[in-house]
């Protein structure tokens, strides 16, 4: 399974990388358990988010899911154009799909890659 | 049961090798998707898919007395109905709620019942208990193949596929008209094919014995050339059924959601003093208009009505969404839900309590999505 070793991750299946800000996004095991997205909700930018917080949701053809903030922080970016691609969470949800850019203030109880992929594994 | 591993239909193994994601269904392990739930469902409206639904029971009743072990337990006569002909209808309990809803067929020797995988063991219990004491001989045929071949360009697919069969004096599958089936050969094997779905598109329903299954299946994708069927699972189906605003067991129909309610009234033939299970139920029903009805609603933004949210008229909560999802082809949220009678017309403005937000729902004549759009 597609686990970068570069990010951190959730339990609830987010990922986090290290930059400043950091990017936020779902995993590709995830987005495969939620299958086509056709919608993401995601907060305002300004928003301060605590670690562990709902942010948003996506929703796919079959269901819907809340979104997990892995770190606390304030939203400095969301990806605009997934409001016109969706589809971009499951075709690259490492990259062109992420979700938001956080100014991490407060992280969160994340693991490597390894114990991630052992989760889902 | 929830420890019981889900069973796996003879070409769980053909899935597993396409790239299906697997899912539980009704106690079997389903392909769910193979790669895109959208791209198999936009195929089915456009051109055609191909589903493997043999997780679906088939139980046959041979013998002088089907006819009226049947008429005993479905809300719909079966004694009319002439061979090479199917009927949807339903098994209900005394007080009118649906055991299943199911496809009689009625062949040459014998009647076929299609039925929900989760309520195989319902309908074989009431069909034993109507039994008792007549000649009939009540048989589940386990390991059988179900595929359902559905969309526009089907019946050209089917043809492509059973082409050298009907030049050798096979029936012509294709010459089928709707709810009519029949025993031929496709590519040698011998399958009763009608021409039936559930997914409101032009197609056909597939059963042979689990052997054949696998070149069933890969003769039908391969029917047609490069631009042959796509292989789709349950993600498709569940999405394309709601389009075409057809019933699922276990959401719009139940215990508590009958024919009436449903708006399949029609397969209830109360007119010729047949006693069968539950008809007291339902003819008071019918008398009286159900308390409750399902009804389409079209939702607005982008946030789909899931099944179990509220429904209200101003304050009043009026009903449940029992299906609900982002409609592929319309490209807005759909829904069926059960609303009290008189908040159910067509044009009434409700609203869904979608997470906590409520979101304006207008009640909508269904089907949502019109056959061969």
């Amino acid at each position: 399974m597609d686990v970068p070793q570069d990010r951190v991750y959730t339990a609830e299946h987010e990922w986090i990388d290290s930059g400043e800000p950091s990017t936020v996004g779902i995993t590709s095991y995830a987005a495969d358990a939620l299958g086509d997205v056709v919608y993401v909700d995601l907060p305002s930018v300004g928003r301060t988010l605590a670690a562990g917080e709902v942010f948003g949701e996506i929703e796919s053809t079959k269901s819907v899911s809340d979104l997990y903030a892995p770190s606390g922080g304030e939203v400095v970016e969301v990806n605009t154009a997934l409001a016109d691609d969706p589809g971009l969470v499951n075709r690259d949800p490492y990259g062109a799909g992420w979700l938001v850019r956080l100014q991490v203030s407060e992280p969160g109880a994340t693991m490597d890659a390894d114990a991630y992929r052992s989760l889902t594994g | 049961m929830s420890d019981v591993a889900p069973r796996t239909v003879p070409l769980d193994e053909v899935h597993r090798a396409a790239g299906a994601t697997m899912t539980p269904f009704g106690g079997w392990s389903m392909p769910v998707r193979y790669a895109s739930d959208l791209a198999e469902h936009h195929a089915v409206r456009d051109r055609a898919g191909l589903f493997d639904v043999s997780h679906m029971g088939q139980v046959e009743l041979v013998g002088p007395a089907a006819e009226d072990v049947l008429d005993a337990v479905l809300v719909s006569r079966v004694k009319d109905l002439e061979v090479g002909r199917a009927r949807y209808t339903m098994l209900c309990d005394e007080r009118g709620g649906v055991i299943d809803d199911v496809i009689v067929y009625r062949l040459v020797d014998r009647h076929l019942l299609i039925v929900n995988a989760s309520n195989t063991a319902a309908v074989l219990d009431a069909l034993a208990h109507a039994s008792e004491g007549h000649d009939v001989t009540l048989a589940h045929l386990r390991g059988r193949i179900l595929l359902a071949l559905q969309g526009p360009a089907s019946a050209e697919m089917l043809a492509a596929a059973c082409a050298d069969d009907v030049a050798g004096g096979a029936a012509d599958p294709t010459s089928l008209r709707p709810f009519r089936a029949v025993g031929t050969l496709v590519a040698g094997i011998p399958v009763l094919v009608a021409r039936t779905g559930y997914t409101g598109e032009d197609g056909f329903e597939l059963a042979c014995d689990g052997p054949d299954g696998r070149r069933l299946w890969e003769t039908l994708l391969a029917a047609g050339g490069g631009a042959g069927a796509v292989p789709c699972g349950l993600a498709a189906r569940d999405t394309l059924r709601l389009e075409a605003g057809l019933p699922l067991h276990g959401h719009e129909l139940g215990p508590d959601l009958g024919p009436f309610e449903t708006g399949f009234g029609r397969v209830v033939h109360l007119d010729e003093g047949r006693s069968f299970t539950g008809r007291e139920a339902l003819e008071r029903i019918a008398t009286e208009g159900p308390a409750r009805r399902i009804v389409g609603l079209v939702a607005e933004g982008r946030r789909a009505p899931r099944a179990g949210y509220p429904v209200l008229d101003g304050a009043t909560e009026v009903g449940t969404i029992t299906s609900g999802a982002p409609s592929p082809t319309l490209g807005v949220p759909i829904a069926l839900a059960a609303i009290a009678a008189g908040h159910a017309e067509p044009g009434t403005r409700l609203t869904v309590d979608v997470r906590g937000t409520l979101v304006p729902a207008e009640v909508v004549a269904l089907p949502f999505v019109p056959r061969g759009h």
